[in-house]
């Protein structure tokens, strides 16, 4: 045991980095994968569609500790080893394209077919139809939710600390059995994931401020 | 010569018939107004047109395309035969240049600067010269069914379909869209129109056709068919 120092906040800023890292890395990934499914869920082959279904069933349906569980020792147990950041990273890239898929497949299908048919009558192509007339419409229906997501996305990095990824909460619980003072510790991480989400919050509304004057 | 021919077109939706064999010749110049009850499937069989709905069989000549053989170019089809609906369908994310400028630039490729020249040509023809730079939403519903008008008209179509273009506005608004489409039929663009505008199908349309229970039942000259319907249907159909 000993004191807590001004030294041991600057370590929790410090860590706070790999959180942001992993939040980054399953928020690209999980824009990715979240496409790929949006796009197949409204594939027009049934067995995609079923397909990409049953996907999203899954890692909605199941917790996302018991997925991160499954990445580590699951993964080590079948003879591949990985480090906590890789087996993290898998998991939340796997559960943020579920969710993310369906909050954009969500945005698309609000959009009226009659803006689908205006375009067509055109003689638009599909995919300029989605890229000019859809999806513009589509991303202002579709911000709230993924930054909504997106905070949700920063705040289940914590899981990470239990299969030994030295993330914020981690390094919290680290500096915690040094210091015994979990009021000023945890408060003070506490506050920096206030930090990152409440910048994320703010700069999406006035995104969507922005996007409104646009018309 | 004939711009649209349909022969024998069916379609159905499961097992309800909405099309039951439809044949219908639209010369080049014709305006053909299309009337009926609701139901009576003329909006579907507009839309067959332009491809918008499949039909299951029978076949249909448009612009030189035929549609039915499951070999049809759409988009081709559909950079010459234009087609206004009762909603509008602009995009409204776009001001009203970029609305009609959008198909020109990714459609047939024309500069930036000749496409705006056209959307003013166009614009103007239908009396919005002055709204280049409005949003849709700016505008009333005549103003944005005409923008519909000029944005189809931009891509310069041999056929225009109009599919109840008057439904949702009201009378006051209703006259200045009606004004658009008797200048275009003037013209010589040969135009099929769903519309409920009796006094507008009699005035300006050169055939009206009858259309009940997915069937054309009657079909001639708005003075012919108007004053001497042969079957009790349309006379049921006029009197209310």
């Amino acid at each position: 045991m000993r004191d807590l120092t001004a030294y041991d906040i600057q370590t929790l800023i410090v860590a706070a980095r790999w959180t942001l890292l992993l939040a980054l890395i399953s928020f690209t990934g999980g824009a990715i994968g979240g496409l790929v499914l949006a796009g197949l869920r409204m594939s027009r082959f049934a067995p995609l569609r079923l397909l990409a279904g049953l996907y999203v069933a899954v890692f909605q349906g199941t917790p996302l500790l018991l997925q991160l569980f499954l990445c580590f020792f699951g993964l080590s147990l079948l003879g591949i080893e990985v480090s906590a950041l890789g087996a993290a990273a898998f998991a939340m890239i796997c559960n943020s394209s579920a969710f993310l898929g369906e909050i954009w497949r969500g945005s698309i299908a609000a959009i009226p077919k009659a803006q689908w048919e205006g375009a067509v009558s055109l003689g638009l192509s599909r995919p300029q139809q989605f890229v000019f007339v859809i999806a513009p419409q589509a991303l202002r229906i579709a911000l709230p939710p993924t930054v909504n997501y997106m905070v949700q996305i920063v705040k289940n990095t914590a899981l990470a600390s239990i299969i030994g990824f030295y993330e914020l909460s981690k390094m919290g619980s680290v500096l915690n059995n040094i210091t015994f003072s979990p009021l000023a510790i945890f408060g003070a991480v506490a506050l920096i994931y206030f930090f990152i989400c409440f910048s994320l919050t703010t700069a999406s509304r006035r995104l969507e401020v922005k996007l409104h004057e646009r018309g | 010569m004939n711009a649209v021919e349909l022969h024998e077109v069916c379609k159905t939706y499961g097992d309800t018939a909405v099309l039951n064999g439809v044949s219908l010749v639209a010369r080049k110049g014709s305006v053909i107004a299309i009337i009926g009850r609701s139901g009576s499937g003329k909006s579907t069989m507009l839309r067959c047109v332009n491809g918008l709905e499949t039909i299951q069989s029978g076949r249909i000549d448009v612009a030189g395309h035929r549609i039915g053989d499951g070999r049809t170019n759409l988009r081709m089809l559909r950079q010459k035969v234009g087609i206004v609906f009762q909603g509008y369908n602009l995009f409204p994310h776009y001001d009203v240049l970029n609305n009609v400028t959008l198909a020109l630039r990714l459609v047939k490729k024309i500069s930036r600067t000749e496409a705006e020249e056209i959307a003013a040509r166009v614009l103007g023809q239908v009396g919005l010269a002055e709204k280049l730079r409005a949003r849709p939403s700016e505008l009333s519903g005549g103003q944005q069914q005409r923008v519909a008008i000029a944005r189809s008209l931009a891509m310069a179509p041999e056929i225009m379909l109009f599919d109840e273009v008057t439904s949702a506005l009201d009378p006051e608004l209703t006259g200045e869209v009606l004004k658009v489409l008797a200048d275009l039929a003037g013209s010589g663009m040969t135009m099929l129109l769903v519309t409920h505008e009796m006094a507008f199908a009699q005035n300006i349309a050169t055939e009206v056709v009858f259309m009940h229970g997915g069937k054309i039942w009657e079909s001639g000259p708005p003075s012919q068919l108007f004053a001497n319907p042969q079957t009790a249907e349309l006379r049921k159909f006029i009197s209310q």
